[in-house]
């Protein structure tokens, strides 16, 4: 079932059409299908879902629907439903069963209890703390502290289908836009809004638009920024698998509000899952007029096409994103004149972020009032976030501005894994810095973050344990940024590459007692050297770090310590005699040839010839738990000896 | 695959024949021609800058400075250990090294049988299975160092379509 939606009416019609169709589907199944959820087998389980209900004998085609048919019972995939540890996830509507955890294994069981007996798997429903299960996504804490704006649809409809998303009021924005709008209005209403850039600047929306509108020149563009690079950072992939065509009409808004005719999405090439939801969401979007040739009757016309990143960090700054779609390097250049007004081939440029462009249909649909109302002053809205490191509930969040860190890190997040003690947030991914517990109270919006030393960032938040070595962390963001530095501005490359040297013998234990001041000397130098965001940004973990966690860096420094049990040079392996009941399982297995022992005598650890792998720890059964790592003082030196050695 | 110069030739004019030649196509070009042998044949550098009308040098230029792009055959399987920050704080070094140490290869290289590739890899967006490896297009979660063995025994002597 297709339609060509040449005008209002026709969306209209569509809209209820496709409501009115998919009310005649009694129940579903929806299938998280996310790159998390993929990973751990989520489409083995659609296939089950699909394979058990053909068995059955049931209908599950969509088309009949619109046929006027009704359905006991429909199964489809969606996006990510942000639970990712919980993975593979599946939601049974209408209820909103939230299944966790599913194997091929226990859809015939989900299937005999929603449809023959009415009832739920209770052993399947996520597990709380204390035990009790919750039935749906509301009665649990992680999805209880979220407000979803971004994500609405995530999860919730089938992201390739364009059906869902004009039934769940897609499009319905742009049609309003066209229709009773002029583009100063639109730029008025973002600006009523307060929507600030989400890919991590924070820069007013509304501001760029009027730029670019009032900028020379009839050829003008929109990009969007799909170029997320910051590790440990999933959250814009997630938008595009769930939902993308949000992003591609809130293009096609912004393209209205400027004046543009063509659009270009540049994706990263490592999200396969994106890029091939991307094409066929484009294809449709085409399909049914919504993107093309005098859109809706409107006289506006706006397309938009697909670029495939290479593999580079640096292409997320704007100016690099435009040299890469022009064809070269990805080379940044300074500003102004700024994309706004001369951007890609020289012509005004509008360049926002994928949230930033799904969050402007939904300021259309509720109201930039409703917008402003939600978080804080200064930065309205929510802040979608991917939630990763040492956390009980890893995943991808939505929370409104203003929340505190706290907040996210134990109530939606749950708490650190194991019983370990939180360390710090890092936040903003390589540009950004670690937030330590004392700021665990801090709001999270773009100016708190920013004057904590941190940054928001395009979403990344990477929670860090005891067994975090602070040093380790800064060295980490510093290997990464030698390497993505494009190279043109000295202080960035050279700089870097030699805070990272620094940063390395730091971690071997060849600190110099001068090291830390020249660490912040050669900071400000390439903060204040550089052209580009990545360059003047770059220091920003090695600053927050020593702002918050310098005794680490001197224990390092002085004593030769790593706190943390985690650089290698500055530690060992110590297999305590007293527990060791000789099983020899480390000992076989010691890729090193390290370990020496015999029948009934303790395993004994040869320093000189230890790898440091930690396989050993690994295979320690746990009721013996004999091995430990040591550090500083406690280091053991004393080589291999043995009564039976010689 | 053969990569003497006249199949090459061959090949690349099927590639070309799907583009216009403007300057701005010179990377989905290098994405098409890497597909299509694996890597970035010599002979195509130049093939690709007449087409293009962009200096070789430019062509050099771009294509060197993006991590995608490769100049030497790769294994039949490429191993990519994630080392995003969330892999990293969950132990992703260890498991880079013991790769390292089980390949006998460095990371980026390739075993002199051309069966794996070690790649160290950004992010993969999978954060919440940190640790994370990749092979070819199969995902390992939580992957340990000890599992590193069994890991590769999965693809032993397979070829990519088996998998």
């Amino acid at each position: 079932m297709t339609f060509r939606i040449d005008s209002p009416a026709r969306l209209a019609e569509a809209h209820a059409s496709c409501q009115a169709a998919f009310a005649r589907q009694k129940s579903r199944f929806l299938v998280c299908a996310g790159t998390g959820c993929v990973a751990m087998g989520a489409m083995r389980v659609l296939s089950e879902f699909k394979r058990l209900i053909a068995e059955r004998g049931l209908q599950v085609d969509v088309d009949l629907l619109f046929e006027g048919q009704e359905a006991e019972v429909g199964v489809a995939y969606s996006g990510c439903h942000g639970l990712c540890e919980k993975g593979p996830l599946v939601r049974y509507e209408p209820q909103g069963v939230f299944y966790t955890g599913i194997k091929v294994e226990d859809v015939p069981e989900i299937l005999a209890a929603s449809l023959d007996h009415g009832t739920v798997v209770d052993r399947l429903l996520y597990k709380n703390v204390d035990g009790s299960r919750s039935l749906t996504e509301h009665e649990i804490p992680f999805y209880s502290g979220q407000q979803r704006i971004v994500l609405r649809r995530c999860g919730l409809i089938a992201p390739e289908d364009i059906r869902e998303f004009v039934a769940f009021d897609g499009y319905q924005s742009l049609g309003r836009v066209l229709q009773e709008y002029t583009p100063m209005q639109v730029i008025d209403t973002v600006q009523t809004s307060g929507l600030r850039g989400r890919g991590g600047g924070g820069f007013p929306t509304w501001k760029k638009w009027q730029y670019c509108r009032s900028a020379e020149g009839s050829e003008k563009y929109i990009v969007c920024n799909c170029d997320e690079g910051d590790p440990g950072a999933f959250m814009d992939c997630s938008v595009l698998e769930g939902d993308p065509h949000a992003v591609l009409e809130g293009m096609a808004i912004a393209a209205y509000a400027i004046g543009a005719r063509r659009g270009y999405m540049y994706v990263r090439a490592e999200y396969p899952l994106a890029l091939s939801r991307l094409h066929k969401a484009l294809h449709l979007a085409r399909q049914w007029g919504l993107l093309g040739e005098n859109i809706m009757g409107s006289g506006f016309s706006f397309d938009v096409e697909i670029f495939q990143g290479a593999g580079a960090f640096v292409c997320g700054e704007e100016t690099a994103l435009l040299a890469s779609l022009e064809g070269g390097r990805g080379w940044p250049r300074e500003r102004p004149p700024y994309p706004a007004e001369q951007g890609l081939w020289g012509k005004p440029t509008v360049l926002n972020n994928v949230k930033t462009f799904a969050m402007v249909p939904a300021i259309i649909m509720r109201g930039a009032d409703w917008f402003a109302s939600t978080g804080t002053v200064n930065s309205p809205g929510t802040a979608v976030f991917s939630l990763t490191g040492k956390i009980k509930n890893c995943g991808l969040i939505e929370v409104p501005m203003g929340i505190t860190l706290r907040e996210i890190v134990y109530d939606i997040g749950g708490g650190i894994p194991d019983n370990k003690r939180f360390k710090a947030v890092q936040t903003g991914g390589p540009s950004g810095g670690c937030l330590p517990e004392e700021l665990l109270d801090l709001s999270v919006d773009f100016d708190s973050l920013r004057s904590a030393g941190a940054m928001m960032g395009s979403g990344g938040m990477v929670v860090l344990d005891e067994n975090s070595c602070m040093v380790d962390i800064a060295r980490y963001f510093l290997e990464f940024t030698v390497h993505e530095s494009c190279g043109q501005c000295v202080p960035c490359r050279g700089g870097t590459y030699q805070m990272h040297h620094i940063l390395t013998a730091i971690t071997k234990g060849e600190g110099l007692p001068g090291d830390l001041a020249l660490l912040e000397e050669m900071a400000k130098a390439i903060i204040a050297g550089s052209i580009c965001g990545l360059g003047k940004t770059a220091p920003n973990p090695v600053l927050t770090t020593l702002r918050y966690f310098r005794h680490e860096y001197e224990s390092h420094i002085h004593d030769k310590a790593c706190l943390a049990l985690h650089c290698k040079e500055l530690i060992a392996f110590w297999i305590d005699p007293e527990l060791c009941k000789a099983c020899g399982l480390c000992m076989k297995a010691c890729p090193a040839d390290a370990i020496r022992g015999a029948k009934s005598e303790p395993c004994v650890i040869i320093q000189d010839q230890c790898a440091k792998c930690g396989l050993c720890i690994a295979l320690c059964p746990p009721k013996f738990k004999a091995i430990s790592k040591k550090t500083g003082v406690l280091k053991p030196k004393t080589p291999w000896t043995s009564s039976r050695a010689t | 695959m053969s990569t003497s110069p006249e199949t090459v030739k061959a090949d690349l004019l099927e590639v070309f024949s799907k583009f216009k030649g403007q300057r701005e196509e010179l990377i989905p070009i290098l994405q098409a021609v890497q597909e299509r042998f694996g890597f970035l044949p010599e002979s195509a550098m130049s093939a690709l800058a007449r087409f293009t009308s962009v200096a070789e040098s430019r062509v050099y230029g771009a294509a060197t400075f993006y991590t995608q792009f490769y100049f030497a055959r790769r294994g039949k399987h490429t191993i990519k250990v994630c080392c995003g920050t969330a892999c990293h704080v969950r132990g992703a070094a260890p498991l880079l090294e013991a790769f390292e140490r089980e390949l006998g290869i460095e990371r980026g290289g390739t075993s002199n049988d051309f069966e794996y590739s070690l790649e160290r890899v950004a992010c993969v967006g999978s954060c919440a299975l940190a640790p994370v490896v990749v092979v070819d297009e199969k995902v390992y979660a939580h992957m340990k160092a000890k599992q590193v063995k069994d890991c590769l025994a999965d693809y032993k002597g397979k070829s990519r379509s088996n998998q």
